[in-house]
């Protein structure tokens, strides 16, 4: 018997990019377009509030002048278990100019008159749980936020943001991990919507990626769960890196690599060019042979 | 009801709030120690250790002169400072590290505050012939500079956090990213009841010693329990372990007693009762000082052990259900405490305990002599001397 839902034709490449329109998640909407093209997500992440929020709002415009896919923003915390130091001084430069969740998602709706990026949110669960659930969700997809990473909150933790998340349209993103068993891989990758986001390396952020073998074999057994594009992130930080993740992932998470330039050059007035040539070279390196 | 549920939830606290590189280590921890708790041969180990390298069971000592310096209530003593390296600590320490070697982990790590659970940590690491890593706030190593220089005697490897408060929060952090990243080879000592499930249960059920010996001596010495059980609370395990045996008693009122620092007004305080909400704070929900936006609040205490954001879930629980009472106490009258009991008793106190001695001078006054309390000594306070002679202005 024919099943046609799963027979349907893939959408022929030599279509016109199909515009996004206010109805879809950009999320979605981009990674679909790319799969469509055959190409890679570069998805590349700041500290919102590094230097200051009107310099996250340029950079933004910049990574994604210089090739980036989607955006992630970082939402400072003051106890940030899962990041390395590179992003906990950024966190720490983030919280001393002063930033809140609040004024993120003002600069993000601000940043909504001038891109429609894919924009997902990479929040610690207490920053969340103090602004409400279902209040975040809400106005999180009002501002124009596609989905929401919370390091610190596995899907087991999820139930009261499951609810509002989909009601409001906002993708919770969750992460794999090396060390993950078969079991949570299963209930993990069908959890995650957007994409599934996996973590290259036993560790925290910013630490080195060494293994591509083992980083090809776990998309691939994430894959057997779920339709959900893949991407992978820690661990991702030169040109090189991107082109091994670039061939093995859907999609290819740089964090670190990124914010420890925006460290440097936070105050010498090379800011946005630095952080834009190094992105630039990322895409470079993720274009398909 | 049985606390926690499977889910690690006290009421709606607890839970397991871990980047997922550490789930399936929790969920590995939590089903090994649910089958090792019910094995006769680990309990009768455990016993042993307890027994003969501890020194358990501790004593209950009847204080007497501080009972007639007061004029109220009699002050029975749970002398967890008699236990092998000082402090209540290693009761957990032990169990853990017997988890560790079924667990073929060859790595402890732990975090430390005042130090007592690094060196309860180290101590047993160096029986047992683990490696050891010991991660403490700057600040702590500073103000415990003599637990600092025990732990790196035993053998462990002392680390020092330089980030946030540099106090116990830090240390903790930091701790679990050593985790994150090591989590094959290593197991993590977690010093209080706090953390992500099973730990905050697992952490109770080995200080619940504590109580049960309590119970067993205070119906011995004066045939009835007690009227009230006092104990200071920093993540809150001996807290937790004195108080465990005895919450079916619905009689016997349980008194918890946090760092008020330089006072609740001041601001600079570790009393999460009086002055948090609750929140998710390294694994966990429970009450947690914080700002209107979440971010942790710096604490301060004169006691490294209470100097913390956070408090342990069950402890919530208690407070929200009412089971259990929470009050608070300045250094200031921590430190008069410490004098009194040295000169009353003979016996210094940990800066963490006499948090506890001090809320008992104000309580015991108000109540009949023929009442009875019980105050956790949780540690004793050879540890705090210098700080002590710091605080009254001497120069040793
Ligand atoms: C002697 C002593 N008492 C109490 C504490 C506080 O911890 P908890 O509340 O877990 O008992 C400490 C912690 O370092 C300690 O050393």
């Amino acid at each position: 018997m024919l099943n046609f839902e799963l027979t349907r034709e893939p959408r022929a490449t030599n279509d016109k990019p199909e515009e996004w329109t206010e109805d879809m998640n950009r999320l979605d909407h981009t990674l679909s377009q790319l799969k469509a093209k055959g190409e890679k997500a570069l998805i590349t992440y700041i500290m919102a509030g590094d230097p200051s929020l009107q310099e996250t709002e340029q950079l933004v415009l910049e990574l994604e002048h210089a090739g980036a896919d989607v955006i992630e923003l970082g939402v400072p915390f003051s106890d940030p278990i899962a990041d390395g130091p590179v992003i906990q001084k950024a966190a720490e430069r983030g919280l001393r100019s002063g930033t809140s969740l609040r004024m993120i998602l003002e600069s993000v709706r601000h940043l909504r008159t001038n891109t429609q990026i894919p924009i997902v949110l990479m929040a610690y669960y207490n920053n969340i749980h103090a602004f409400g659930e279902a209040e975040f969700c809400r106005k999180a997809v009002d501002a124009g936020i596609d989905g929401l990473i919370v390091p610190d909150m596995p899907p087991d933790e999820a139930g009261p943001l499951r609810g509002p998340a989909d009601e409001a349209g906002l993708h919770l993103i969750f992460l794999l991990a090396p060390t993950s068993t078969a079991a949570r891989r299963a209930y993990v990758a069908k959890e995650s919507g957007g994409f599934v986001y996996y973590v290259s390396i036993t560790g925290i952020t910013g630490a080195k990626l060494n293994d591509i073998a083992g980083v090809r074999d776990n998309v691939a057994k994430i894959r057997k769960h779920t339709k959900t594009p893949v991407a992978v992130g820690f661990g991702v930080a030169t040109p090189d890196d991107a082109a091994r993740v670039a061939d093995v992932a859907d999609g290819v998470i740089v964090g670190s690599a990124i914010v420890r330039r925006v460290g440097e050059h936070g105050q010498d007035g090379r800011l946005i060019q630095e952080v834009g040539a190094f992105v630039r070279s990322l895409k470079a390196a993720m274009q398909p042979a | 009801m049985a606390i926690p549920d499977r889910h690690g939830r006290f009421g709606p606290y607890g839970g397991r709030y871990v980047p997922e590189t550490l789930m399936p280590a929790l969920l590995e921890l939590e089903e090994v120690y649910q089958r090792t708790r019910r094995d006769k041969r680990f309990q009768a180990e455990l016993k042993h250790y307890l027994k003969d390298y501890v020194g358990r069971p501790t004593p209950l000592y009847f204080a007497e002169r501080l009972t007639k310096r007061l004029g109220g209530a009699k002050i029975y003593l749970k002398r967890e400072d008699l236990c092998h390296t000082g402090a209540h600590k290693i009761n957990n320490a032990i169990g853990q590290a017997l988890l560790a070697k079924r667990m073929k982990k060859p790595r402890l790590i732990a975090e430390t505050g005042a130090g007592q659970h690094g060196v309860a940590t180290a101590t047993v690491a160096a029986m047992f012939g683990l490696e050891c890593e010991i991660y403490m706030g700057t600040e702590d190593m500073q103000r415990q500079a003599l637990n600092v220089f025990r732990m790196r005697l035993l053998g462990a490897t002392v680390t020092g956090v330089d980030a946030g408060s540099r106090t116990l929060k830090d240390a903790i952090s930091e701790a679990m990213r050593d985790w994150t990243t090591n989590v094959r080879t290593t197991h993590y000592v977690l010093g209080s009841v706090l953390g992500a499930h099973p730990y905050p249960m697992m952490i109770r059920d080995f200080q619940s010693v504590i109580g049960r010996e309590a119970r067993k001596q205070i119906l011995a010495a004066e045939g009835r329990l007690p009227d009230g059980l006092v104990a200071c609370v920093g993540g809150g395990s001996n807290a937790i372990g004195l108080f465990h045996a005895f919450v079916p008693d619905k009689k016997v009122k349980l008194v918890g007693v946090e760092a008020g620092g330089l006072g609740i007004e001041s601001g600079k305080h570790a009393a999460r009762f009086a002055g948090g909400r609750p929140g998710v704070l390294q694994g966990t929900m429970t009450y947690l000082l914080q700002d209107d936006n979440g971010q942790v609040n710096l604490t301060h205490s004169v006691s490294a052990g209470l100097d913390y954001a956070a408090v342990g879930p069950e402890h919530s629980f208690h407070k929200e259900t009412n089971r259990a009472q929470y009050t608070s106490v300045t250094d200031d009258e921590a430190l008069a405490a410490f004098d009194l009991l040295a000169r009353e008793e003979g016996i210094m106190p940990a800066l963490e305990s006499a948090h506890a001695i001090a809320e008992v001078m104000r309580s015991a006054p108000t109540m009949k002599k023929s009442q009875v309390l019980i105050v956790n000594l949780s540690g004793r306070g050879d540890k705090d001397v210098q700080q002590v002679a710091r605080m009254k202005g001497v120069t040793l």
